[in-house]
């Protein structure tokens, strides 16, 4: 994939984080990769959306959010159908920990903060999947 | 104040604060994040980490005083505030929640009371000479526009 084809396109993704440094810093991240990036501040707040009809490529999802985290979201959204990219990104210590959350239907699970490198890999598996699906 | 010298002294105290420990790899992503578009991404980041560590250190002390100690509300707060010292590179910081959680874990009161007053410390000590150098690259900028 060319750095042309990294930032041009037409990829949408969802920043689900509890901390308002985060969500900016991911969406600076995402925006710099030319994504359109929206941000949701709990697990709650992006299964609403996507009750109202959003929907996005990727959506980055922490894990300790107030009122639903983020692997209560990540079930109830595979539950919902969502069919998108779901990526942790945690600073979950535990490898058990860790395992539970991709359990709950994550496609990847990240160390925070997410790096240039994280995204350049995740744009690359959106490409795949999108290939494969057309 | 000389331009050159200006910039000379910007780069000097970015590479101490590198080599000294206090800052690492991520702060260097956040770094080239900022562009003309968003000329002020880094000041404006570094800004609600100061927001988010007052708070988390403001529920870390109340959480320390409460009797008895909730060491799992604890072991969560110090978890958030080592999940965002990483994401700005915050080395030293980050290091000491580490400690800090530890001591959580084997529920040593003593020990968290201890380790958070050095994680305060290196808190303190990071916030002020990021404000330095903030305030130095700002004027920096400004002595190239003029």
């Amino acid at each position: 994939m060319s750095d042309e084809d990294i930032v041009n396109n037409n990829l949408t993704a969802l920043v689900v984080d509890d901390s308002p440094m985060i969500r900016k810093l991911h969406e600076m991240h995402l925006k710099k990769f030319g994504l359109k990036v929206q941000v949701a501040e709990n697990g709650k707040n992006a299964v609403d959306l996507f009750r109202c009809g959003a929907s996005f490529n990727l959506i980055l999802m922490d894990k300790e959010m107030p009122i639903m985290d983020g692997a209560e979201a990540t079930k109830e959204l595979r539950i919902m159908g969502v069919t998108s990219m779901i990526v942790g990104v945690t600073s979950l210590d535990s490898i058990f920990e860790r395992q539970a959350f991709m359990e709950a239907g994550l496609d990847h699970c990240f160390t925070k903060p997410l790096t240039s490198e994280n995204i350049i890999f995740l744009l690359q598996e959106l490409n795949n999947k999108n290939n494969e699906e057309n | 104040m000389d331009r050159n010298r200006l910039q000379h002294q910007v780069a000097c105290m970015r590479r101490s604060l590198f080599d000294q420990g206090y800052l690492d790899e991520p702060f260097i992503q956040l770094e080239e994040l900022q562009d003309d578009a968003n000329p002020n991404f880094v000041q404006e980041i570094v800004t609600l980490f100061y927001t988010d560590s007052a708070r988390l250190i403001q529920n870390i002390e109340h959480a320390l005083n409460s009797r008895p100690i909730d060491f799992d509300k604890l072991d969560d707060y110090m978890h958030q505030f080592k999940g965002s010292s990483s994401s700005i590179g915050a080395k030293k910081v980050t290091n000491e929640c580490t400690v800090f959680r530890e001591y959580c874990s084997a529920e040593n009161a003593e020990g968290c009371i201890r380790s958070f007053q050095q994680v305060k410390q290196e808190y303190a000590i990071l916030r002020r000479k990021l404000e330095v150098y903030l305030q130095m690259v700002r004027q920096a900028a400004v002595s190239r526009t003029a």
